[in-house]
């Protein structure tokens, strides 16, 4: 086995059988088969997300105000001005790009979770950008919103570092398949996002336990910054969640989207943003491959017109079955002890 | 019908288009599939002396017949005072060259470049059947001598191919007995040794004529033309060397003329005689191609691109390398899954490369992006609209180009000169997005990125650089065609990329342990 450990490729033929789904597949099999080109503007301006999300009764971020044009910037102190926390947001934005949190301020500083202090006129600079279209997908100019913060629920305040976790559920034809909770890190400079750093937990269809934890890929036990141990994590209202999720697919109409859901300490879950063309490190994070469960959701006669037991078919369906077994967690890395 | 199998249908034909048109422009056109493919190109010189008589004159010269696989390129028929005209009738072709009064020692001069064709072609099928040869009246001794020589090569063979070759193999040998000496006679000149052989064909009954040719050797002077015995054999022609009963046409080996007529007719003169000499040239097979199909008027190459000017033509050499550049970003992108920072941005610097070379040009790219990007980081300071600051940029990126060009040629650094030839607004491009990059991910991802878009960028530049497919994208386009079918292929490509091999490597070691 030696010289496997010090191989860094995979064999395609290992992955296929675990069911991992490619790039190329995911482009050909998924986006292109299930996501009609003309509704992704549904889920890319995030105002109309917001207001779908609002019509179906979902709880959404509040906002706060929007800036369309580039003279509007002068108006952004009194917009700001009365709300001690906030978060501006290209409406159009890909992939987490051009978000500024602001935590508090005092008349002319801005501070963000870091602690970083920055003036008005950076956000001015960063919202004419947002205009410019600098985040947005193409290059087209964008117009910026700016919502209310989230607030931190207690549950993961072990979890977090200088950010709100988020969780990732991908929706195929309104079944919710796999899950992965995306905490914030150091490294990620406050952000949920992978590719920066931040850590991805796979999370059990059935109860809401995490099972896998990864940084950059690689496994871990504790998050890196407040050195707390995963298998303690339950996502709470998990049933709630998962109806959530579910119920993207009516609003949207995509067939395989990924949805973006926060807890609130005060408000509960909330939709931040619907995604059509979400990643695959969600497998990594969940240790499993998308394909069988992809087959699973084909394979139904008729896709069941209400959420709630679409969720509870997938809750069923797709449950890690621990059973007797510990928790696979604990036999990740390469040093620990085998069973 | 379903979307895949429409699409294999598709590719199968562009794909059978393309191909096929390659392979009719090699093997009917000759277009060489290496650049390096030369060929032989020979310069023959007849030249006619004789003596002029005060009286008109006219010169008749037998002229080589065009066959399928020579080509000839040039005919020239240079005799200062002559008038001249070509004839054409059954026998073969003839220069006829007149003139009203000419005394003295006179020149004329036939001058002809040709090459051979790689092209295998059998001997066409006799049009018509050959007349039943006249049965020669041999004399007294000759007849007997005849006989007896015929008879004994008839016992050893037992086919017309074999009969001829053994005759001549019999009349040449190195210890003839009484009859052959007899027949050869003393005045055994090659033309009475050809005579001899179709008389002694004729009474067996066998149709056979002479053939004149010239063998091609390189610098050759006052050359004359050898005789050759064609004998009439099961429907074809079949060319037999008279002293040493080889069959077939040699290598290197023009057929002047057939038959009997002959080679030179001179009315007013004396003296004539014929003298030939050859030089040897090589010319790139390619370009003989070319120049074939154009007079031939071939299809093909009468719509291509060699019928533009030729500075169109070099603009199309660099557009026909584009589609190879393709072709490795979608290989990399799809089946290596290497991060670029923009999709065609690698061609475009990989042209750029082309012009100035590849180590010069990394360096000039490295130095322009890097200084691009600290003024870059300062500009972002100074609170600029988007538009504004990358047009900043571009100005920018010229400054720095303008000052790389000045600071190099100051120092005698010729080849920094070329920085020109980067495009500018994707240079400037490729500054503004790296550097937002940079903010946003971290430089960690610009040098994912940028080395992704480097990499891809130098080994577009190794293919478009390489030899054989410059030759072949200009001199095939059709290879266009294939190149779109490999593309439509790769498009349906869903397995994984070589990197996520790498990213979901972590995922297979922990299944195995898992499992334990």
């Amino acid at each position: 086995m030696l010289w496997k450990d010090a191989m860094l490729l995979a064999s395609a033929r290992k992955l296929r059988s675990f069911g991992i789904i490619g790039m190329n597949q995911r482009n050909f099999g998924l986006i292109s088969r299930y996501n009609p080109r003309h509704l992704y503007p549904l889920v890319d301006d995030k105002l109309k997300t917001k207001l779908l999300a609002q019509k179906a009764g979902i709880t959404v971020p509040k906002l706060l105000g929007t800036v369309e044009y580039q003279h509007d910037v002068k108006l952004l102190k009194e917009i700001l001005h009365p709300h001690a926390q906030f978060v501006i947001k290209p409406v159009k934005g890909s992939g987490g790009k051009g978000i500024l949190v602001i935590n508090q301020h005092d008349h002319n500083h801005y501070f963000k979770p870091s602690g970083d202090a920055i003036q008005l006129v950076d956000i001015e600079r960063h919202v004419s950008n947002i205009l410019s279209g600098l985040h947005s997908l193409g290059g087209k100019p964008d117009n910026v919103m700016i919502e209310s913060l989230i607030q931190l629920d207690p549950i993961f305040s072990d979890y977090s570092y200088e950010g709100i976790p988020d969780l990732r559920i991908i929706v195929l034809c309104g079944y919710p398949i796999m899950a992965m909770l995306r905490l914030t890190t150091h490294a990620s400079d406050g952000k949920a996002n992978l590719h920066q750093g931040a850590v991805g937990v796979g999370i059990d269809m059935g109860t809401g336990h995490a099972l896998h934890a990864v940084q950059h890929g690689k496994p871990v036990l504790h998050h890196p910054d407040t050195r707390k141990t995963f298998s303690e994590l339950v996502i709470p209202h998990w049933d709630k969640l998962l109806q959530l999720a579910a119920a993207c697919y009516e609003m949207t109409g995509l067939g395989y989207l990924g949805a973006d859901i926060v807890l609130d300490r005060d408000q509960g879950p909330m939709i931040i943003e619907l995604n059509a063309r979400p990643g695959l490190s969600i497998q990594v994070a969940n240790a499993a491959g998308l394909a069988p469960r992809v087959a699973i959701i084909e394979a139904l006669k008729a896709i069941d017109p209400d959420p709630q037991s679409r969720a509870a078919f997938s809750k069923q369906q797709f449950a890690t079955n621990t059973g007797a077994h510990p928790p696979p967690l604990l036999y990740t890395r390469s040093d620990d002890p085998k069973p | 019908m379903s979307p895949k199998l429409r699409l294999y249908i598709l590719v199968f034909l562009i794909m059978g288009l393309g191909i096929g048109l390659i392979l009719y422009k090699h093997f009917a056109l000759g277009f060489p599939l290496s650049p390096d493919d030369k060929k032989s190109v020979w310069t023959i010189e007849a030249k006619i002396d004789f003596i002029a008589r005060g009286d008109p004159v006219i010169v008749s010269f037998a002229l080589p017949p065009q066959t399928p696989n020579v080509v000839f390129m040039e005919e020239d028929f240079a005799s200062p005072g002559y008038g001249f005209s070509e004839l054409t009738s059954p026998a073969g072709r003839r220069a006829q060259w007149s003139k009203r009064t000419a005394s003295g020692p006179q020149t004329t001069y036939y001058r002809l470049s040709m090459y051979e064709t790689d092209q295998f072609i059998q001997p066409p099928i006799a049009a018509d059947l050959p007349a039943e040869p006249e049965k020669p009246e041999f004399d007294g001794v000759l007849k007997t001598a005849a006989i007896t020589l015929l008879d004994q090569v008839r016992s050893k063979s037992a086919n017309t191919e074999i009969f001829t070759r053994e005759l001549i193999r019999t009349l040449n040998s190195n210890t003839p007995d009484q009859n052959q000496r007899l027949l050869l006679n003393d005045q055994s000149s090659e033309d009475y040794k050809t005579h001899l052989i179709i008389n002694l064909l004729a009474s067996e009954g066998i149709s056979a004529h002479i053939v004149r040719g010239l063998y091609l050797n390189e610098g050759r002077k006052r050359l004359s033309l050898a005789n050759f015995v064609e004998v009439y054999i099961g429907g074809r022609w079949l060319l037999f060397n008279q002293n040493t009963g080889e069959s077939g046409k040699p290598k290197n080996f023009l057929v002047w003329q057939r038959g009997d007529q002959s080679l030179l007719d001179v009315i007013g003169g004396k003296n004539s005689k014929t003298s030939f000499s050859i030089i040897k040239s090589t010319q790139s097979t390619r370009n003989l191609a070319v120049r074939d199909s154009i007079s031939k008027q071939a299809g093909l190459i009468d719509f291509s691109i060699y019928s533009l000017p030729i500075e169109q033509q070099n603009a199309f050499k660099m557009i026909l390398l584009l589609p190879i550049g393709a072709l490795i970003v979608v290989i990399m992108r799809l089946l290596i899954g290497i991060r670029t920072s923009g999709t065609f941005m690698p061609i475009l610097i990989a042209l750029a490369l082309i012009q100035t070379t590849l180590l010069t040009g990394i360096i000039i790219f490295l130095t322009v992006v890097g200084t691009g990007l600290l003024i870059r980081s300062y500009l972002s300071r100074l609170n600029l609209l988007f538009v504004a600051r990358i047009s900043a940029v571009i100005i920018v990126v010229i400054a720095i180009m303008a000052s790389i060009s000045i600071i190099s040629n100051k120092l005698g650094i010729d080849q920094a000169m070329t920085v020109t030839f980067f495009p500018m607004i994707i240079l400037s491009w490729t500054i503004e997005r790296m550097s937002v990059l940079w903010e946003e991910d971290g430089p960690r991802e610009v040098f994912i990125q940028g080395g992704g878009s480097l990499l891809t960028a130098v080994i577009a530049y190794l293919f478009m650089t390489n030899r054989t497919i410059e030759y072949l994208t200009f001199n095939f386009p059709e290879l266009m065609l294939v190149n779109l079918a490999l593309i439509l292929i790769l498009g349906q490509y869903t397995g994984y990329r070589l990197s996520e091999l790498y990213r979901f490597h972590a995922l297979e070691r922990r299944d195995v342990t898992g499992k334990r």
